[in-house]
């Protein structure tokens, strides 16, 4: 008995130390100060490697996204005589929940996984310690590029995504199903709200920007410097940074619905 | 590795396709119309009832959207909704003896304002109150008051009725 409530009380605090030492991390790469010159080229191939490159993956899944919701509203919408509100249904989904959390996880499993298997192989092959060695801060060197450059890449990965998924169900609705064009656009543009539906949810991926890069290179940094270290840590990146998103997606939308 | 100079350019393309995706959804997707607004002028007018009418809900003339209602707001001392449309400047003689219903678009459609035209030589300027209003037609009064008129008596209603139903 006591050793359980000891053992519960061993993993609570190293929890809290591990996610004590990933808030001192994040505080350091926000608030280091930012050597322009020769940190503008390190945040150019950051954002090479987790936005462009994430592009692909993006773009054909929210294009599909965008197709199958279009099928499936307008067969449903159908049974009510209300196929023509089908435009309403894709934008609002993809705008307000689907574009933010599907790119998040989306980046969490193509970005976020790649950061932390960096980092930690960095680490486990004591490229950082070298680092450090040659008064090279691995802080400001490796940390903060990879942290700033999904920050910047999310928010514009879930304005295409939204865009292409908006694309994908006009393709399907109107040049497959026949909706009418003028009614598909006009239902829509009377019923999304720029500033209540689009920004919401480039509000959303900024929160998710933060949230994954944070917890992927944190994971990374504080690696086991072993295989089997590398291999967890590039796995636990995946999962939490999937639960955080979804959990805090509920607190964001419920937040935006009761006007702040 | 690949270069840093193509690097930049992806990236520039990149930032480039995002951009085109951000206008494509604030302009095509949202219809937003308001972050360049066209020349127009305000007038409100002040409704018993106004129903389900909201903020961006379209004014028409003949059944032409003319404008879009701006605010909602209730007047303390007369407990009317008072509504603020703002209207294009294209459209700017509606004489000040017009007046203004709420319609709804359909059976279930959203409430619109619609503003019948009339004859006077004053038009309406910026900030001017329209006179004659029609409130909305709340489907529930109605349904209320049929079915108080079905029931509403043995005597009158029903008579009436009848003698309608069996001429």
């Amino acid at each position: 008995m006591m050793n359980a409530m000891a053992g519960l009380g061993r993993w609570g605090m190293d929890n809290v130390r591990e996610f004590g030492k990933a808030g001192l991390l994040l505080y350091r790469v926000l608030f280091c100060i930012p050597h322009l010159r020769k940190g503008f080229p390190l945040l150019v191939q950051q954002i090479y490697a987790e936005g462009v490159l994430s592009l692909l993956i993006i773009v054909v899944s929210s294009l599909f996204i965008g197709m199958v919701l279009a099928l499936q509203g307008y067969h449903t919408l159908a049974k009510f005589g209300a196929s023509q509100e089908l435009g309403p249904l894709v934008a609002l989904s993809v705008v307000r929940e689907l574009g933010p959390v599907v790119t998040a996880i989306l980046f969490a499993g193509r970005a976020g996984s790649a950061l932390a298997a960096e980092i930690g192989l960095m680490k486990a092959t004591e490229q950082l310690s070298s680092m450090e060695m040659m008064a090279v801060d691995p802080l400001r060197r490796v940390i903060a590029p990879r942290f700033w450059g999904g920050f910047i890449s999310m928010p514009l990965l879930t304005v295409i995504f939204n865009a292409t998924a908006i694309y994908g169900a006009y393709l399907v609705g109107v040049k497959w199903l026949g909706l009418d064009a003028g009614v598909f656009w006009s239902n829509m543009q009377s019923s999304v709200v720029f500033r209540a539906d689009i920004v919401n949810g480039i509000y959303k991926s900024v929160v998710f920007g933060m949230a994954v890069t944070w917890i992927s290179v944190a994971q990374g940094y504080f690696a086991v410097p072993t295989s089997a270290g590398i291999a967890s840590a590039t796995t636990k990146s995946v999962v939490y940074s999937s639960l955080v998103i979804l959990g805090l997606d509920f607190i964001l939308t419920a937040m935006m619905i009761g006007d702040w | 590795m690949l270069p840093q100079r193509l690097i930049e350019t992806l990236v520039g393309l990149f930032l480039l396709f995002a951009i085109v995706s951000l206008t494509v959804l604030a302009f095509k997707v949202s219809g937003l119309t308001s972050l360049f607004p066209s020349d127009s002028y305000t007038i409100s007018a002040a409704f018993d009832d106004i129903g389900g009418l909201k903020v961006r809900s379209p004014v028409k003339i003949g059944g032409v959207q003319i404008g879009e209602v701006t605010g909602v707001s209730l007047d303390p001392v007369t407990f009317k909704a008072v509504v603020s449309m703002r209207i294009e400047s294209g459209v700017k003689d509606i004489s000040d003896d017009s007046s203004a219903s709420i319609l709804t678009a359909g059976l279930l459609g959203d409430n619109y304002v619609a503003i019948a035209p009339m004859y006077s030589n004053t038009y309406l300027k910026n900030g001017d109150q329209l006179q004659f209003t029609h409130s909305a037609m709340v489907l529930e009064k109605l349904i209320g008051q049929f079915i108080y008129k079905m029931g509403g008596g043995d005597d009158a209603g029903q008579s009436k009725g009848e003698k309608n139903a069996n001429p």
